[in-house]
Order: C-alpha cells, then sequence, then structure tokens
C-alpha cells in the first residue's frame, strides 16, 4: 500500500547520477517545509505487538473527521529502542514523547497536543528517581548516555519510504564512494575507522573486504547475516525493520569496494516484518535507479536479494550461513578456506553483520578518521547493546565503545527494579559470560571483556538480581548449546549433551562433589576440538560462573541449597503455624490440593504433593505472611523431592 | 496431496540455483507441512536424492514432516523471556492444551512449539499465537488466551 504510493510519487525521477540524487534530496526537503505537523506512531514489532497499528489507525481516522488532513500528517516509524514503553508517539514540531498510547488517547491528542498544543501530561515519560516529567526523547535518562550513529534513523524516518531515507542523507555515502574513491579507497577508510565486525568475532571489516578485493574471480558475493540467533538480542532486527536502507546502502558500498555485483540478506524467518522492509527497500531502489545496472550513471551494477533461514542457530555460523544459501543443510565447515577466498557457490564472499553494514554509510560519508575517533584507542565507534532481563529501562542501548558496564546498567537502564540486588550481567549469548558485580566498571570493548571471560559477541545484554539463580543461567545456556550443535564434531554434540546432564543435575539436587571439575575438563575438551565458534565458545557461560560464582555451584551441590530461590528441586514452601490464621485462601488457591487445613486449623503444605508452585505464598494475606519458601537440608521436609 | 498446486510452486523456481530451502518453505506454506509425497516430488524436481531432500528438512526446525494444528502457539524461551518465567508459561500451555512441547492437539487445532527468541525480548515474556505476539505474558493471561481461542475457532468453523 504504502509502496504503490511512494513509488509512483518516485518514479518519474530516477536517479542516474550523483547532481539527480542532490536535486531530488532539495526538492524533498522544500516539499516538507510546507506540509505542517507530523506524528508519527512507533510501527516497530514490539509497539505493534502492544497495539500501534489501532493508534496509528486512530489517528488517521480522528485527523479525517476533522478535516485536518492537510495540516497533520501521520508518519510510521521504525522502532525506539525503548519498546517497553511502547506504542510511543512523538508529536508535532516539538517532538514531544507519549509512551504507553492508546487508540483512547488519540482523540485527546489530536484536540489537545495538535490544535491546542498543549502536553497531555499523563502519557509523558516520568523518571522514576526524579520523579520528573520528560517531555523530548532527549531528556530520558535512557537516551541520555547513548549515542546514535547506526540507530540515527530508526524511530525518525518512516522505513518504507525511501524518500524519507533520501532526506536524511540517504545514499550520498554511496554518491560521494561513486563519484569520488576508488575501491581501494574506500577500503583504506574502512580500514582507517577501525570498524570490526559486529556480529560475534569482531573481525576487522576492511581487512576482509581487502581479502576478497584481492581474491581471484569475477564473481564476488556480499552477504548480510540477518539470522541474529543469539536469544535476547534484537538490535539487527530492529535496524532491518526501521533502516532497512542503510543496511542496503552498506551492502552496496561493500559491493564497490569488494568489486561483486550481487548482495544476499539472509533474514531469520521469525521476522516478518524485516523481510517486509527491506523487500520494500529493494524495490523501490531499484526503480529509482539505485540499485541495477550502471548506478548513478558510475558504471557499477549491483542487485539484492533475500533469503529467509529455516530456523537453526548454526546458520548463524558464516559457512553453515553460505550452506544454507545453496540449499544444503547448515553444517559449519572447517576455515581455511575463508568466505572471502571462497564462499558463496565457491567464490569469494564478504559475510558481514547487519549492524557492522549500518555503520558503512556513516563512515563514508563522514571519513575513517571521524569514526576512529569515537570509542577508545582500541575499540573504536559504537556497538548496540540489547539490554533486558532483572533491569528497570530494557530496550536497546546504542553507546560509544569504552562506556561502562555501570554507565549501561545503572545510569541507561536505571537500575534493578523492586529494589533487589544487581548480582551479574551476562553479555554475548551462548558464547558469552557472566560478569558480577566487582567488575561492572569494565569499558565496554572487545579485550577488556575478553579478559573478563565473556565477549561483547552480538551484544545481549542480560540483567541478574539476586532472585536469578546462575547455575540455572549456566543448564540454560547449556541447553541451548546441546539442542543447536550441528552434531559433526564428537566433542560438541556429546560433550555439551553430559554439561547439559551434569547441570541439569545440579539444579535437581543430583549434584556430585567433583562435578565442577568434570564441567571445566569437558569445557576444555569441547573448546579445544570442535571446528566452529558454535563448539569453541559455548562452554564459556560454565566456565565464567563457576569462576566467579563457584560458591553457588558449591551450596547447590553439597548444601542442595539454592540461595535464589529458584531451583525447585532445592526448595520447599511451608506455611509457619504460629502466622497462620487459617483463612483458607492458599488452601482454595493451591492448584494441586496439596494444602490440609480448615477454618480454625492451621493450615500445612503436604511435601509429597506440592508442585512447587508459589501460589500460596502469593495468595496469603501481607499481614499473615505465613507462607515461606525455604532451601537446603532442612529437618522434617522430604530430603528428596519429585 | 494437490499435485498441481506442488507443481505451480516448482515451476516459479525451474532453473535456479540452491533453491532447495526456497522451495521447502514455500511448499509448506502451501500445504501447511511437508507431506512424503511432496519431498520425493522435489527431489525428482532438483534431481538430487531424496534421501539428501529428507535430510535437509529434518536438519532445520522449521520444517514439519507430519500435519500441524491450524494454529500455531510458540512460546519464547529465549534469555530474555527465560529470567522472567517462560518455563512456568510453557508448562503452562501444555496444561491448556494438554499436549507437550512440539505436539500437535489430536483434533488438530494447535500445535506447540518452543522458539528461541521472537526479537522482542523487551516485551518478555512473549508468546506467538500464529502471526501475533502477545507481550508481557503471565500464566493467567496465557489460559486467557488459549481458551479464548477455542472458544473463537469452535464458533467459526
Ligand atoms: C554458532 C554461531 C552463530 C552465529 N550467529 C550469527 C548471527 O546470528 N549473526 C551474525 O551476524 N553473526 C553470527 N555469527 C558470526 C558469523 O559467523 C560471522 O562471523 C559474522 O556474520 C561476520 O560478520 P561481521 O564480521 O560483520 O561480524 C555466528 C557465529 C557462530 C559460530
Ligand atoms: S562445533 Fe558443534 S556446531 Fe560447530 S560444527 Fe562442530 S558440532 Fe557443529
Ligand atoms: S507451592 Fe503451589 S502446590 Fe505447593 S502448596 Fe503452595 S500452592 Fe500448593
Ligand atoms: S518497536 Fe516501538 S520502540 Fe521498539
Ligand atoms: S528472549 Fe523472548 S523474545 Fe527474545
Amino acid at each position: 500500500m504504502d509502496k504503490s504510493i511512494s513509488i509512483q510519487s518516485t518514479e518519474d525521477y530516477g536517479i542516474n547520477s550523483a547532481e539527480s540524487l542532490r536535486l531530488l534530496r532539495e526538492s524533498l526537503i522544500a516539499g516538507e517545509q510546507t506540509t505542517g505537523k507530523v506524528v508519527s506512531v512507533c510501527c516497530g514489532s514490539g509497539c505493534m505487538s502492544s497495539g500501534s497499528e489501532h493508534v496509528r489507525a486512530a489517528f488517521v481516522r480522528g485527523i479525517k473527521d476533522q478535516e485536518l488532513e492537510d495540516e497533520i500528517t501521520v508518519k510510521k516509524t521504525g522502532c525506539h529502542g525503548f519498546c517497553e514503553r511502547g506504542p510511543i508517539v512523538i508529536v508535532g514540531p516539538e517532538k514531544i514523547f507519549y509512551q504507553h498510547v492508546t487508540k483512547e488517547d488519540v482523540p485527546e491528542i489530536i484536540s489537545e497536543t495538535l490544535i491546542e498544543n498543549r502536553v497531555v501530561e499523563r502519557l509523558l515519560y516520568e523518571d522514576p528517581v526524579t520523579g520528573q516529567k520528560c517531555f523530548h526523547e532527549n531528556d530520558i535518562p535512557f537516551y541520555q548516555k547513548q549515542r546514535r550513529i547506526v540507530l540515527k534513523n530508526c524511530g525518525i524516518i518512516d522505513p518504507t519510504s525511501i524518500e524519507d531515507y533520501i532526506k536524511v542523507d540517504g545514499f550520498q555515502a554511496l554518491a560521494k564512494i561513486l563519484s569520488q574513491m576508488t575501491p581501494e579507497g574506500v577500503i583504506e577508510e574502512i580500514k582507517l575507522s577501525g570498524l570490526r565486525g559486529r556480529g560475534g568475532a569482531g573481525f576487522p571489516a576492511g581487512i576482509k573486504w581487502e581479502t576478497a578485493r584481492n581474491a581471484p574471480g569475477e564473481e564476488k558475493y556480499i552477504i548480510c547475516n540477518g539470522d541474529e540467533g543469539d536469544p535476547g538480542a534484537f538490535m539487527d532486527r530492529s535496524v532491518m525493520e526501521g533502516d532497512p536502507y542503510s543496511v542496503m546502502e552498506g551492502m552496496m558500498i561493500a559491493g564497490y569496494a569488494v568489486g561483486a555485483s550481487q548482495g544476499i540478506i539472509y533474514v531469520r524467518a521469525e521476522y516478518p516484518l524485516a523481510v517486509h522492509h527491506l523487500s520494500t527497500a529493494i524495490a523501490q531502489a531499484t526503480d529509482l535507479g539505485l540499485l541495477g545496472h550502471d548506478i548513478m550513471g558510475s558504471g557499477f551494477n549491483f542487485e539484492i536479494k533475500i533469503v529467509k533461514g529455516a530456523g537453526a542457530f548454526v546458520c548463524g555460523e558464516e559457512t553453515a550461513l553460505i550452506a544454507s544459501i545453496e540449499g544444503r543443510s547448515g553444517r559449519p565447515k572447517p576455515k581455511p578456506p575463508f568466505p572471502a577466498i571462497q564462499g558463496l557457490w565457491g567464490k569469494p564472499t564478504v559475510i558481514n553483520n547487519v549492524e557492522t553494514l549500518a555503520n558503512v554509510s556513516r563512515i563514508a560519508l563522514n571519513g575513517g578518521k571521524w569514526y576512529s575517533e569515537i570509542g577508545t584507542p582500541t575499540d573504536k565507534g559504537t556497538k548496540i547493546f540489547s539490554l533486558v532481563g532483572k533491569v528497570q529501562n530494557v530496550g536497546l542501548v546504542e553507546v560509544e565503545m569504552g562506556t561502562t558496564l555501570r554507565e549501561i546498567i545503572f545510569d541507561i537502564g536505571g537500575g534493578i527494579p523492586g529494589g533487589k540486588r544487581f548480582k551479574a550481567v551476562q553479555t554475548g549469548g551462548p558464547s558469552g559470560g557472566c560478569i558480577p558485580e566487582e567488575l561492572l566498571d569494565l569499558p565496554v570493548g572487545y579485550e577488556s571483556l575478553a579478559k573478563a571471560g565473556s565477549i561483547i559477541g552480538s551484544g545481549g545484554m542480560l540483567v541478574m538480581d539476586e532472585d536469578t539463580c546462575i547455575v540455572n543461567i549456566a543448564r540454560y545456556f547449556l541447553d541451548f548449546a546441546q539442542n543447536e550443535s550441528c552434531g559433526q564434531c564428537t566433542p560438541c554434540r556429546l560433550g555439551t549433551k553430559q554439561m547439559f546432564k551434569i547441570l541439569r543435575d545440579i539444579t535437581r539436587g543430583d549434584g556430585k562433589p567433583g562435578d565442577i571439575e568434570i564441567l571445566l575438563e569437558l569445557s576444555d575438551a569441547v573448546k579445544q576440538a570442535s571446528i566452529c565458534g558454535l563448539g569453541m565458545t559455548v562452554p564459556n557461560p560454565v566456565i565464567s560462573t563457576i569462576r566467579y560464582f563457584r560458591k553457588e555451584y558449591e551450596e547447590h551441590i553439597l548444601e542442595r541449597r539454592c540461595r535464589a530461590l529458584v531451583c525447585r528441586s532445592l526448595i520447599f514452601y511451608r506455611i509457619k503455624p504460629y502466622r497462620c490464621k487459617a483463612c483458607m485462601k492458599c488452601l482454595e488457591a493451591c492448584p494441586v490440593g496439596a494444602i490440609i487445613g480448615a477454618k480454625w486449623q492451621v493450615h500445612e503444605i503436604d511435601q509429597s504433593k506440592c508442585i512447587k508452585c508459589g501460589t500460596c505464598m502469593k495468595v496469603c494475606p501481607k499481614r499473615f505472611n505465613a507462607v515461606e519458601c525455604v532451601t537446603g537440608r532442612i529437618e522434617g521436609l522430604g530430603d528428596k523431592s519429585e | 496431496m494437490d499435485t498441481e498446486r506442488l507443481n505451480k510452486i516448482l515451476a516459479v523456481f525451474e532453473g535456479k540455483r540452491g533453491g532447495l530451502i526456497s522451495i521447502l518453505q514455500r511448499v509448506q506454506e502451501e500445504f501447511g507441512y511437508l507431506p512424503e509425497a511432496a519431498l520425493s516430488s522435489i527431489a525428482d524436481f532438483l534431481k538430487l536424492p531424496p534421501s539428501q531432500v529428507f535430510s535437509v528438512a529434518t536438519f532445520y526446525d522449521h520444517f514439519y514432516l507430519t500435519r500441524r494444528g491450524d494454529h500455531l502457539v510458540s512460546v519464547c524461551q529465549g534469555t530474555a523471556c527465560h529470567v522472567l518465567g517462560a518455563r512456568d508459561i510453557l508448562e503452562t500451555a501444555e496444561k491448556c492444551l494438554g499436549i507437550k512441547t512440539g505436539q500437535t492437539t489430536p483434533d488438530y487445532k494447535y500445535s506447540l512449539e518452543r522458539v528461541a527468541c521472537l526479537g522482542s525480548c523487551a516485551l518478555a515474556p512473549v508468546v506467538l499465537v500464529d502471526d501475533e505476539v502477545h507481550s508481557k505474558m503471565t500464566v493467567r493471561k496465557v489460559k486467557k488466551i488459549l481458551t479464548e481461542d477455542l472458544d473463537d475457532t469452535e464458533t467459526r468453523t
């Protein structure tokens, strides 16, 4: 729908030179100044699932009813990274930030803010610390320490309108390199910038491009890795959905630098909106002549195709990804040969992550030197983290490299909710590790996190509080690893299974002295003898948790104690007889009838029936507070359950 | 199985390289799963040994070789969802539907799956029912969705 409108209006211009792009941009900007007020409704996946589509429809309807279409434009944008507060609506030239907007709020926003220029206070974000209301995105602490380079257009442009992208300098970088730079010059600029891969391994992008450029062969490929398999990370999704054009422009610049004329974007099938926006972007660019033959009259040809994944984590690994595109099972191959020399269909192939590629147009436009001055002397640029778990503000945060974990979790993330204590932060997903409180002042960077036993990885950042069990988390990641191992390396296939079993036993109270040592030995074996990054890294969550939280493992094994009260086999619910007022609330609520009691008769839990759901504790009136949860070897409570 | 529908899909891929996974995706979209007969026809079409097509179809989690329910319920078990109680959500869904994860109800109304992350981590825990993401789930909310949906389909069909 939007696509056809947009293409129709641009059909006539066709861009055949840097000059025509400039003219188009100027005319688009000039046109904008006369159109008046804009309401931007976030229509990223997050806000959509909170109902933003209805909000947008309500604006369109309300504005039409009042015949204000000429003065007010309703626009949809991609993700602002603060999805938890969605649906998010940005209103008017003042750019007032409204959160949790429902369709019922829309008439008021139209009459108050859009017509009367008054703010609807109750829809503003309130700083939980100071109680201050925030009018703009930039007033909100969540955004204040961020530096948005990759995300600069996300939440600003309509991700289905190529004109919108052109207005914010879209394709200027492409025009610049095609008209003023040699491919070698582009590679030099990327090398100078210090940009490293954001997909996990952190390989310098410029060197990868140079290798592919120098590899013999006519046919070369650029692949954008949009598989985003790391559970808990969603930055690539938001970039592909919210600014597909930047990804595309990055691929085209890479194509020019490497000498490739074909690009492929490999997207997770779980991201239908990303696929939709990318296909729209490709169609529009092709119509404008920005993709295809002789782009901007430079003689450079490039086309882009989309391939959808089929649900295998290991396919995010580059050689497995190539196998998958070629129509085979996604099993990694030993390297070398590296894809840059022998990749898709045996041809030189650059595989870069979505975020890596989205950085490229910024670097090409502003220069490698500009980029290299952002971050620290060793780690350049910014990184997007997906801040999730037990933290006040969850969402996507883009910060300069070198920002400390404490700044990210406490200043941007607002700390731990519910007055709980911070315990650890897990970075890098299944390949990463857990970092304890003592190391919170660590600046984020490739080497600094590696030294602490973790990685930046794709940027997952899971915050854990005192109610999170460290052994349970290790078990969780190993469960993931053993499920996702492709199975061709015996140590990876069997080692992860064995490790998972030991961890499962520990969380079930069946741990044995010596288990920790066996886990460490197995970790070593799996790391040493696997051919791909999966096997080489998945023991990390176990190694790092043992390194920093060995005591918690020992408590599970030796004392049958789970201090976070998470491992069900190690906890018991019981009713304190002297506090129980025999109100029968818990008795009625217990789903399995495990509570014995009656009116005037103090209640008791039958441990053989209890499934430890915790309902009784939740329903017991606060003033009685009679149900407690205990752990450890406790007299009178079964030594063994389940 | 409807061979005509299958052939129509295959025709689109005539002469293209590496189409196997895309073909399987399209065929599954059409039939809801990958019937065995379809796999052999695809093997013939691509001039591949049937065993290879079969092994690719079993390698990827998204391909199903048996008939699925009309509605797919996917409960996210990603990290963000996990620390906020995704396991309870999955167990509740199993109880509500009376099936284990990976199974389909006998009346073919529902299939239940776990998924590694839906990319809506900021709204954890999340459940996907067909195309709709349900966010910030609680045990009570899953129960409601799954029982409501049942009624809904009963009146529709
Ligand atoms: C098991 C495994 C899964 C991976 N998954 C992804 C992924 O989902 N997205 C990604 O960009 N890179 C992933 N990678 C890294 C890729 O192999 C590759 O290094 C990366 O796409 C290169 O791009 P970059 O240099 O721009 O980071 C994965 C690696 C391994 C070993
Ligand atoms: S390390 Fe594991 S996932 Fe990687 S190739 Fe070997 S078996 Fe497969
Ligand atoms: S924890 Fe759950 S099962 Fe056990 S007694 Fe309480 S309500 Fe009943
Ligand atoms: S989808 Fe709206 S803020 Fe993320
Ligand atoms: S972890 Fe559940 S949506 Fe990402």
